[in-house]
Order: C-alpha cells, then sequence, then structure tokens
C-alpha cells in the first residue's frame, strides 16, 4: 500500500516507466547491473522484467533494498495494446502484488512535452515519483534547456537530470529515491470539472486510498473492455454506478486530453528555452537522408538483411557443431561408463538427446537477438517499418514482419521468439502463424538427399542445373506459402485489440554492448527454461517410440540375427546396423508408420516413409538418419550410401520402385508445407500462450501439405 | 485553407484545427497531436505511405490513412 513515507518500510517497490525509447532500458541496467530477473505477467505473453540494487542514504542506518520493475513503455495511462494494459494493471490495481511504493518516471529530454503526457498521468494518480529527464546530452545538442527546479515545482515531484549511456545523475537519483520521495501534493488535472464529481465522490468510497484521478482512470478502464477481467465485488458495483451516471468514456477522455496538454504546453513553456543558434541541422536528419532513400534505403536495408542470414547460416554452424560434438563424447561416455539398460538408454537417447535439440538452437537466437537488438537500439528497426509497410500491408504484416519473418530461412525457432518487436496482435500473430513456411535449414539435408535422388543433375534451358533450380523452387514456394497464407490469415483473424500503426521514429543512438548483451541474454534463457521443457519432454516420447515395441518383438529380432550363420556373413558393424534397422521397423515408431500408411499411400509414402515422418518431429533432418537405418545403411553420415539404397528399394510385392520421380517430389512438398518441428510448435506455444495456435498451424499445415503432395503425386506418376 | 494531413506535401506545415472522432483521434492526441499543434511534413517512404511529420518536437510515422483523419490549416510560407 502507499504510505506518505515509504522509507519506514526495509524493502520498496518502485516500477520504472515511460514512454518507448525514453532510454528506460538504458537507465534500468545502470541502476540494477547484472542483478536482474525475466519471466512473463501471469497469463499474458508480455514479458516482465526486474531487477533490485540496494540504497545507502547514510540518514538510515538500515540499507534499503529496492525492488525495481521494468514496465513495458506506453505512451499513455489509457491501455489500448497488451503492453500498456500491463502497466496500467501495475499501476492502478492496488490489489496487484506488483503494485508500486514509487515510480520512476523516464522522460527523453529532447520531446519533453510528449513525455509529460505520461508522467503528469503517474502523477495525478498519487504515486510518490521522480522524474527523469533522460538522453539530456541529446537535448543540450538540440539547443534545449531546461530549468529543473521549475519543472519539479510544477509538477509537485523531484527531477533529476541523467545520462544513462554514460551513467551521469545516477547516483543523484539513488539519493532522491532514499531521501526525498513523496506523493505529490498537487494534481495537474482537476478530474471533477469533467466528470459528474457525484460520480467520482460515488466511487471514491469503492476505492478510498485513490486520487480522484485515481477514481477516473478506475471509472474509465471498467467502461471499456479489458484482458484480466477480474470480476470481483468492487467491480460490480462501479460497473453499475457507471451506468446509473450514464457515464461517457469517449468523450471525457477526450476533453481530459486536450486540457492535460493545454496544461503540459503551459508547463513546456515555463521551463525550456531553444537557443535557435545550435538548433543546427540534426545528426539523425542526416543518416535518414541516406536510410530511407529511395534507392539506398532498400539497397542498405538489404545489405543488412544479407549480414544478418549470413551470420545465422555461416557462423553458428560452428559453435553449433562444437555443441552437438560435445552432446555426442558426453553420450558415448555415457555408453561406455554407464550399466547397459532401460534407464541409460532413457537417460542417453532420450534426455541427452533432447537437451542437445534444445542447447543446439542457442547460437542462432544468440546471432538473430543480437541482431534484433542492435537494431532496435540504434532506432534503426522503426526505419524499416517506415521503408516496408506499403509492401508487407496488403497481406496483413506490418513493416517490423521483415525481420523475423526472413529470418525464418534459418530457422523459425529464433524467427518466432523475434516477432515481439512486431507491435499490432494480429500483425504479430500472422507472422508467428506463417514463419514456419519459410524453408529453414532443417529442411536443406532432406531436400538436397531427395533431389539427389530423384532429379537428374543436367542443366536446363542450357544454363541452369536442374538440381539447382528445384532447390530455388522450394525456397520460394516456402516464401510464397508464407505470403499467401497470410493474406488468408488477415482475414480470418479477428483480436479484440485494434492495431495502429502510428509511431515514433526516435533519434539515432550508437547501440549499447549492455543492452543488446542482456536482450540475448534474456532471450536464450527464456528458450532454454520455456520452450525447452516441452522440447525435452516430447524428445522422450520420440525416443520411447522408437526404442520400444510390442513385447517380445525386439527379443526376436535378437535371437533371430544370433544365429552362427547370420553372424558369418556380415561384419559386426553392419550386423549392428541390421538389427537397428528391423528394431526401428518392430518398434511402436514402426507400428505408427504402419498405421500412417493407408493415410499417405495416396501420397506415394509407404510405411518406412512414415517413420521418418514421425522422427522428423524432433527436427526435419532427421529424415536423412532414419532412413540411413531403415536401410541400414553402412554409414549414416555417407550419403551416397543412403541414395543408393534408397534408389533400389521397391514394393517387395508389385516390384516398383519407390522413390520414384512423382513420389520424391511429393515428400519434398510435404516437408515444405508440413509442421513437423516439435521446437517450432513449442515455441508458437510460448509465445501465444494458448494451445489453439500451435495445434491449429500443426492441422492446417499438414491438411495443406496432404493436398499439396497427393495433387503432386496423381498428377505425377 | 483546411485540409487533411496526408495531403500536405514534403517540407508543408499546417497547425492541427480538429481530428475526426474515434479511437484513433485519441491515439493521435496522447501521441501529441492535439488542436492548436504545428505539424510538419517530413519525409515520405519510398513506395509514398507511410508519412513522417514532426510533430511537438519529434518524429511520428503514421499512414496516409490514419493522417487523413487529422484536419489542420495550411501555413502559407516558404
Amino acid at each position: 500500500m502507499r504510505k506518505n513515507s515509504i522509507i519506514s518500510s526495509r524493502t520498496f517497490k518502485v516500477a520504472l516507466l515511460g514512454n518507448p525509447n525514453s532510454g528506460k532500458s538504458t537507465l534500468f541496467n545502470a541502476l540494477t547491473g547484472m542483478n536482474q530477473h525475466t519471466g512473463n505477467y501471469p497469463g499474458v505473453t508480455v514479458e516482465k522484467i526486474s531487477g533490485g540494487f540496494v540504497l545507502q542514504d547514510g540518514l538510515n542506518e538500515a540499507p534499503l533494498l529496492v525492488n525495481l520493475l521494468d514496465l513495458p513503455g506506453t505512451y499513455s495511462l489509457y491501455p489500448k495494446t497488451l503492453d500498456e494494459e500491463v502497466c496500467y494493471n501495475v499501476l492502478c490495481d492496488d490489489d496487484n502484488p506488483d503494485c508500486p511504493d514509487a515510480a520512476i518516471i523516464v522522460a527523453d529530454a529532447t520531446n519533453l512535452r510528449r513525455n509529460l503526457f505520461l508522467a503528469s498521468q503517474i502523477i495525478d494518480i498519487g504515486i510518490p515519483s521522480i522524474f527523469v529527464l533522460n538522453m539530456i546530452d541529446f537535448a543540450s545538442a538540440k539547443g534545449l534547456s531546461i530549468d529543473e527546479d521549475k519543472l519539479s515545482h510544477l509538477l509537485g515531484v523531484p527531477v533529476v537530470s541523467t545520462n544513462a549511456r554514460r551513467k551521469t545523475g545516477i547516483d543523484a537519483l539513488k539519493k532522491i529515491l532514499a531521501t526525498e520521495l513523496k506523493r505529490s501534493e498537487k494534481t495537474l488535472l482537476n478530474v471533477k470539472e469533467f466528470i459528474n464529481p457525484y460520480l467520482i465522490d460515488e466511487v471514491k468510497k469503492i476505492y478510498p486510498k485513490k486520487t480522484d484521478y485515481g477514481v477516473y482512470q478506475a471509472i474509465n478502464n471498467q467502461a471499456g473492455i479489458s484482458h484480466f477481467e477480474a470480476p470481483s465485488e468492487k467491480a460490480a458495483e462501479l460497473k453499475r454506478l457507471i451506468k446509473e451516471y450514464g457515464y461517457d468514456k469517449h468523450k471525457a477522455q477526450t476533453s481530459m486530453t486536450i486540457e492535460r496538454y493545454k496544461i503540459i504546453t503551459e508547463i513546456v513553456k515555463e521551463c525550456v528555452s531553444v537557443n535557435e543558434e545550435q538548433k543546427r541541422k540534426s545528426f539523425s536528419a542526416r543518416i535518414d537522408k541516406a536510410l530511407t532513400h529511395r534507392v539506398w534505403g532498400y539497397f542498405i536495408f538489404l545489405l543488412i538483411l544479407f549480414l544478418i542470414f549470413q551470420s545465422i547460416f555461416f557462423i553458428a554452424p560452428y559453435p553449433m557443431k562444437a555443441i552437438e560434438f560435445l552432446f555426442v563424447k558426453i553420450s558415448e561416455l555415457g555408453r561406455i561408463y554407464l550399466p547397459s539398460g532401460e534407464l541409460s538408454s532413457l537417460l542417453i537417447n532420450g534426455i541427452l538427446a533432447g537437451l542437445s535439440g534444445v542447447v543446439v538452437f542457442v547460437p542462432q537466437i544468440a546471432l538473430l537477438f543480437a541482431f534484433i537488438a542492435i537494431l532496435e537500439d540504434t532506432g534503426y528497426m522503426a526505419r524499416v517499418s517506415f521503408l516496408m509497410d506499403r509492401l508487407m500491408r496488403p497481406v496483413g504484416l506490418n513493416g517490423r514482419s521483415v525481420i523475423p519473418l526472413m529470418s525464418g530461412v534459418a530457422c523459425a525457432v529464433p524467427a518466432i521468439l523475434g516477432t515481439r518487436v512486431i507491435p499490432g496482435r494480429k500483425e504479430r500473430l500472422i507472422t508467428i502463424l506463417v514463419t514456419p513456411f519459410m524453408s529453414c535449414s532443417a529442411r536443406l539435408p532432406v531436400y538436397t538427399l531427395l533431389i539427389s535422388l530423384v532429379i537428374p543433375a543436367k542443366l536446363a534451358l542450357g544454363y541452369f542445373n536442374m538440381q539447382g533450380l528445384v532447390l530455388m523452387g522450394l525456397y520460394l514456394l516456402g516464401f510464397i506459402a508464407a505470403i499467401s497464407v497470410a493474406a488468408l490469415l488477415k482475414f480470418l483473424i479477428r483480436v479484440k485489440e485494434k492495431s495502429y500503426f502510428v509511431m515514433e521514429m526516435p533519434l539515432y543512438h550508437l547501440p549499447k554492448l549492455s543492452v543488446v548483451g542482456l536482450s540475448v541474454y534474456q532471450k536464450v534463457k527464456v528458450f532454454l527454461l520455456e520452450a525447452g521443457k516441452i522440447i525435452v519432454i516430447i524428445s522422450i516420447i520420440l525416443w520411447f517410440m522408437a526404442s520400444h515395441g510390442m513385447p517380445g518383438a525386439f527379443s526376436r529380432i535378437d535371437k533371430n540375427f544370433a544365429n552362427g550363420d547370420t553372424v558369418k556373413k556380415y561384419t559386426p558393424a553392419q550386423l549392428n546396423n541390421l538389427i537397428s534397422g528391423e528394431k526401428l521397423k518392430a518398434s511402436f515408431a514402426g507400428d505408427a508408420g504402419r498405421l500412417l500408411e493407408p493415410v499417405i499411400k495416396p501420397l506415394g509414402f509407404n510405411w518406412k516413409i512414415g517413420i521418418a515422418l514421425i522422427t522428423s518431429f524432433a527436427a526435419r533432418e532427421v529424415f536423412v538418419g532414419t532412413m540411413a537405418t531403415l536401410y541400414s545403411a553402412d554409414n549414416e553420415d555417407n550419403t551416397m550410401s543412403i541414395r543408393q539404397k534408397m534408389a533400389a528399394a521397391a514394393d517387395p510385392l508389385t516390384g516398383k520402385k519407390i522413390y520414384t520421380a512423382a513420389a520424391g517430389i511429393s515428400l519434398m512438398l510435404f516437408y515444405a508445407f508440413a509442421m513437423q518441428c516439435m521446437s517450432t510448435l513449442a515455441v508458437v506455444y510460448h509465445e501465444t500462450k494458448k494451445l489453439k495456435y500451435p495445434v491449429l498451424q500443426f492441422v492446417f499445415m499438414g491438411a495443406l501439405a496432404w493436398l499439396a503432395s497427393f495433387a503432386a503425386y496423381q498428377l505425377l506418376k | 485553407m483546411i485540409i487533411t494531413l496526408d495531403k500536405l506535401k514534403k517540407g508543408e506545415s499546417g497547425v492541427i484545427v480538429s481530428l475526426t472522432e474515434g479511437e484513433q483521434a485519441l491515439k493521435f492526441m496522447e501521441m501529441g497531436c492535439t488542436p492548436g499543434e504545428e505539424v510538419t511534413l517530413d519525409s515520405i517512404a519510398p513506395l509514398g505511405d507511410p508519412i513522417a511529420v514532426l510533430v511537438s518536437g519529434y518524429k511520428l510515422i503514421l499512414r496516409r490513412t490514419e493522417a487523413a483523419l487529422i484536419n489542420v490549416e495550411l501555413i502559407n510560407e516558404r
């Protein structure tokens, strides 16, 4: 609960809030250092970042522990997006466990007028606050000087100037936090001039601790729609009163917004002086000439995209190989030193394999997020939206969808985690749902194998390699599918939240290492802990299916191969390959493959392909390894060997070849469209917080894959 | 002369006189586009849309359809 003197308690909760691009995160890092926690607000996909630091003020002997909550950036206390609603709920709902004792309001000093809108709302709801003029150096460069004392007097709260990037002013801020905090004596806006004073007084009986403006906010939010509908007695009473007094939300909000800006304009006039001489053409304006140029702008953007791809495609594989190598070594050691048996198999082939499948994504995620954080932190991301919005709009996406969508070419997992930069909920959802169509790097080994199997290495039109053309066609197909499905979803998806494109084009900044590093760290951590859980569980299920069969099935195979003649015919390695191939066929995965056969027969697939479709769930490239096991290829890494065996494979009854051009193309189309990746499904669930989206995605993409393969096979066979 | 914001030419300025009522108008106002404020068309995206305007001391990007909701009195200079 808020008190007039808050210093009495040993720990206290402080909220850090402000407009987007006000340098809030940098200030947060400067205050808390590495002592940070990330999580989610219950039930919603808004990231919750908090941190702690200790205040030693000298006046109080006991050190004060501050729990600082970094709220999402917002322009006002009128929530329109999920982010803003979280912010509103934390600040205005006294029952919220995160409800702060005090607030640090961060403002971009170059843009005092707009930043004061939110700040004055916070002051009016009666939270003891400090007003921080951040980026004060940019303001000076623009020729602005701000009279802090006068501002503090007019706002009724302490004011401090900081440059969070250089860490100046941080000590002053901490000192004020420890000593001077109190609830503002005055309110800037008199609510009773705009709303029936009797209504305010009646509602105040329900919420006695709120200020008049706090009461107005409660009324205003109740009159609208909410994502966090919490039907309580208080809320019911509030609803009744609102109805009784015929409260007009829209009218009240409009008149109060205009009045508030009038007051703010006066404050700015009194406190800010502009030195016209220094008001030269800014650095940002000059950079924008190039970066949003109609030729150079796109050229530079393509160049940046190219750079991101290159690094994800060509740099990430090195650490990824190292991680895989490490896990292979650990499981080898495990095989040597652990007693053979069920538990060891679960540990090595189930859990360890699952963990490896999770950790292996880390390099890609880290790289992509480093790039995204740099683009955001410099202010370039807003320019990308400006350039690309018109192109993406017809298919229901917006300018910020471009980078996540394109990085889907490397891997859908980091791409979907990256959709948080997309402002509108609908646009973000569409991007999440269509990104898996983009041809990811795990599909490449599958395509390579199948292309070499069924597409002749001839030249088409005299110049072009047929195999290369088919591969390019598959990538193009993925892109076209993503765009077309997005266009379809544009009409199908309805969200409560209205989406606005309106956004600020911030000044350019040099990227800050601590901001980039923390963003990478947070994303990786969330992925490992949240999506990782689901991936490991599914891995264990897959392991069980592939390594267990109906009672007696496996021991029969062991017995069959144990007789002397068979043993003599093969080398031990060949024998091993044969046995594991037979066992996979007899396993539950094999049974599932046979169960699938009637469904996939019209696509030209037999039950062996059915098994591979199931095991591919761990990652699409597992297709290759499964084929190797099924056909008992001599060496898993030897594509030639698998290819020869697959090429020779024929139906035992009819003697017809299985991997014909028709079946091969059908299979490639299946891999192009089907949602066969548990990691992606896990991340989609994590990012949407609803089971229906991954399920829908799985069903829809599966159906599309089936239809495409069916059409291709039936036409070509 | 009163025109809608999307009709401004590059470099031209106007003073906001009114906004077409609705949820969007409220959003624009809280972003600082209140009646009486001066807006200048700073730049137009290469494909003609969205546009960037200078208002209240910063640069705001909005789509043309959104800008059409803001009515401005054209300032005759330059």
